[in-house]
């Protein structure tokens, strides 16, 4: 990122973690866990410990990071090397993206920005219009649709981690990554201490990978329609039925063509359900025992929103409810092909063109690389 | 509070209330020394002999009398821990894990309907701190401690998502519970065996672990290791060469590393001579299978550095350094 963009996203951030100490606080058990931070053009600085709000605060307008993180882990010494932490346990944690559910929205507000000439194209195309180069960076700009199918993906994760998991409600803590996702975070002393791999085999139930025809009653040969799940039965069992059968009075009938169909059919049929059904996290977040995680009420260097908490997770809007960088006008150099809302106004689209933008919008486009300070 | 009788102690010698109730009979290590005893040494030294050849040594609880099988059991770790060698005590307590193991699934069974679950559940609880309950026909654990015993098993019906799983718990059979402990149930009867201290052993003993000494150099057959081996490669190598049990992955490693440096199925085999449970037949089937010339043909590639880290078998050193996985330990040196 150029000095100067830098500079001014560094003030809004300096701005925000000044005035907002009341949303910046350290999770539960900070003087076991790891903390690191990233400055705009630098490095990650890992292995801090950060005892309390205070030093937190201190740090925050010290240093003015980018990003800032703590780890999901609790070690006996977080500040010493990997090898010599000592891990104690660890939060469960879910990551929830919108560019991971692969939805058809994505090409409306999808950017194709030309690493050699700046040139912004919406749609994808081989090489660059201008300049003919072929390489580019891919921008996604915050979109209501991303954000409702994330919400649902949310959802479905509490009711399998309450229903089938035994994780009390309160117990999870649901949060808006800060740009295109939801953070869940899971505090059960029951699941605390599984390591990577145990981790592993729970997010392939969670996502419904791996499921065998056999698990759900149907065998290669030989098949009774006693063997099969039920509607009332629970776990994945009993969402595999209500799938199946979508009512009780379907249910004889159906079973009969799934019987009919045979072992491979049923298959497929499990494969269309791991899509559905099948909660779209990433994996690689949840099996991670030592990863330091986006803090709670930082700011995401990715778009300028912050990382907030969700109560209300239905009615929860983000370009609304994380926007909490200051509203006075920046003059900027904004190339935005496609029109943003935030805080319920909209802004663009902008041609390269000079404009003046409340501060939250203008880091915006900074951060998402959509616009230069003047 | 739970009685434990002559009965259960003869299935479950290994139980802390074996010793108490010895303690009761009267009966000293000298005693046992005397002529009259002998047949109880004989069968503890036939149990070791069936237990060093891969073979689960057979009670018959209702026709014999139970405090010889029970004895039998303690002069077996007598004779063991005289004779000191690590490869009988290995296969010993493999082989009477698994015939635990018979017992616990049999008690576990037939006590369901009575409800009469006691000692079984209490076993499980006490040796493996896992909580089993149960609930209709089956029984029940919670998902982390499912979890953590699942995780070595690499059939797909243990994954968690082909489980019955409801209000965090994991429905499973008798027969399911008893397996996913049984590794468990090994490392405690190991255990037990390496806490017993004997100072010395009655006369009419040492004829026998002397015997058990001749017995075991049929095991001890030296394996060659290169120096080009990595040091994860060289650890499975050294643990079977001990005759220790190495875990299912480390033995993967080796075969699948041996196989991609060009060695043959026949050359590989010999090497799981000295693993406690080795069946020729059985070894060179899976190795068969591994190297992709039977089975679906697929040819298994070695587990990355990553992999065997998580899996607790990477004993990384400097040389290690810039690899990411044990095939590339040669190259890389040869180019430093």
């Amino acid at each position: 990122m150029n000095e100067k963009n830098a500079l001014l996203i560094e003030s809004a951030f300096k701005e925000y973690y000044f005035n907002r100490f009341d949303l910046i606080h350290v999770p539960q058990k900070a003087t076991e866990r790891e903390f690191g931070y990233q400055k705009f053009n630098s490095g990650m600085t890992r292995h801090l410990v950060i005892k309390n709000d205070k030093e937190l605060h201190l740090l925050l307008m010290r240093e003015v990071p980018s990003d800032v993180y703590c780890s999901n882990a609790y070690y006996s010494f977080p500040n010493l090397s990997m090898s010599e932490k000592d891990w104690k346990g660890a939060d469960l944690i879910f990551d929830i993206d919108a560019k991971d559910l692969a939805l058809p929205c994505r090409k409306d507000h999808t950017i194709f920005k030309c690493n050699s000439c700046n040139n912004h194209m919406i749609e994808f195309q081989s090489q660059c219009s201008k300049c003919g180069s072929t390489k580019f960076d891919i921008v996604s700009v915050g979109c209501m649709n991303c954000i409702s199918e994330s919400k649902k993906e949310v959802t479905k994760l509490v009711d399998i981690l309450t229903t089938d998991l035994n994780v009390k409600k309160e117990q999870i803590e649901v949060y808006f990554s800060g740009n295109e996702g939801f953070h869940v975070r899971v505090t059960n002393a029951d699941y605390e201490q599984l390591g990577s791999q145990e981790r592993a085999d729970l997010v392939d139930y969670i996502m419904f990978n791996g499921a065998i025809p056999e698990s759900f009653g149907i065998k290669r040969q030989n098949n009774s329609k006693t063997s099969l799940p039920t509607f009332e039965e629970k776990g994945w069992r009993g969402r595999v039925a209500r799938k199946l059968f979508s009512s009780k009075s379907k249910a004889p009938k159906v079973t009969r063509e799934i019987i009919t169909s045979g072992y491979s059919a049923f298959q497929v049929q499990l494969e269309e359900i791991k899509r559905t059904m099948g909660v779209r996290v990433d994996p690689k977040v949840t099996m991670d025992i030592h990863r330091i995680f986006r803090l709670e009420g930082s700011i995401n260097s990715k778009s300028g929103l912050s990382k907030i908490q969700c109560i209300n997770l239905d009615s929860f809007d983000p370009f609304l409810e994380a926007c909490l960088l200051g509203d006075d006008d920046i003059d900027i150099m904004a190339d935005c092909p496609i029109q943003i809302r935030l805080k319920n106004k909209k802004f663009g689209p902008f041609n390269n063109e000079i404009v003046s933008l409340p501060k939250y919008a203008a880091v915006y486009m900074l951060c998402k690389g959509l616009g230069n300070a003047t | 509070m739970l009685k434990i009788g002559a009965k259960d102690l003869a299935k479950y010698p290994f139980l802390t209330e074996a010793g108490e109730y010895l303690r009761n009979t009267g009966l000293s290590l000298e005693q046992l020394g005397d002529p009259d005893w002998q047949p109880i040494v004989e069968k503890a030294y036939g149990r070791i002999v069936v237990a060093s050849s891969g073979q689960i040594y057979g009670s018959d609880l209702e026709a014999l009398d139970n405090d010889s099988e029970l004895l039998s059991f303690l002069v077996a770790i007598i004779l063991l821990k005289s004779a000191g060698i690590a490869t009988l005590i290995r296969r010993f307590s493999l082989a009477e894990s698994r015939r635990a193991e018979k017992y616990l699934q049999q008690d576990l069974w037939i006590s369901r309907d009575k409800k009469n679950l006691e000692l079984p559940l209490k076993i499980i609880q006490d040796l493996f701190a896992v909580n089993v309950s149960i609930d209709n026909e089956d029984f029940v654990i919670k998902v982390p401690d499912y979890l953590q015993r699942a995780v070595h098993f690499h059939e797909k019906e243990w994954k968690l998502v082909n489980r019955r799983v409801a209000n965090g718990l994991v429905y499973l059979s008798a027969h399911e519970t008893v397996r996913l402990i049984r590794a468990e149930l090994g490392e405690y009867i190991n255990g037990k065996i390496q806490s017993v201290n004997v100072d010395s052993i009655p006369q009419s003993f040492r004829h026998r672990v002397e015997d058990l000494v001749a017995l075991a150099k049929k095991f001890s057959d030296t394996t060659y290791v290169s120096s080009e081996y990595p040091p994860c490669v060289k650890h499975g190598i050294e643990v079977l060469e001990k005759g220790e049990n190495l875990p299912h992955s480390g033995r993967f490693l080796l075969a699948t590393y041996l196989l991609s440096k060009g060695q043959t199925v026949d050359q590989i085999a010999p090497l799981f001579k000295n693993a406690p449970d080795y069946n020729e037949r059985t070894t060179k089937y899976q190795l068969a299978h591994i190297s992709g010339s039977s089975g679906s043909g697929t040819k298994y590639q070695c587990p990355s550095c990553e992999k065997l880290r998580s899996e607790s078998l990477c004993f990384a050193i400097p040389d290690c350094d810039g690899i990411i996985n044990p095939v590339q330990f040669g190259k890389k040196r040869k180019i430093q």
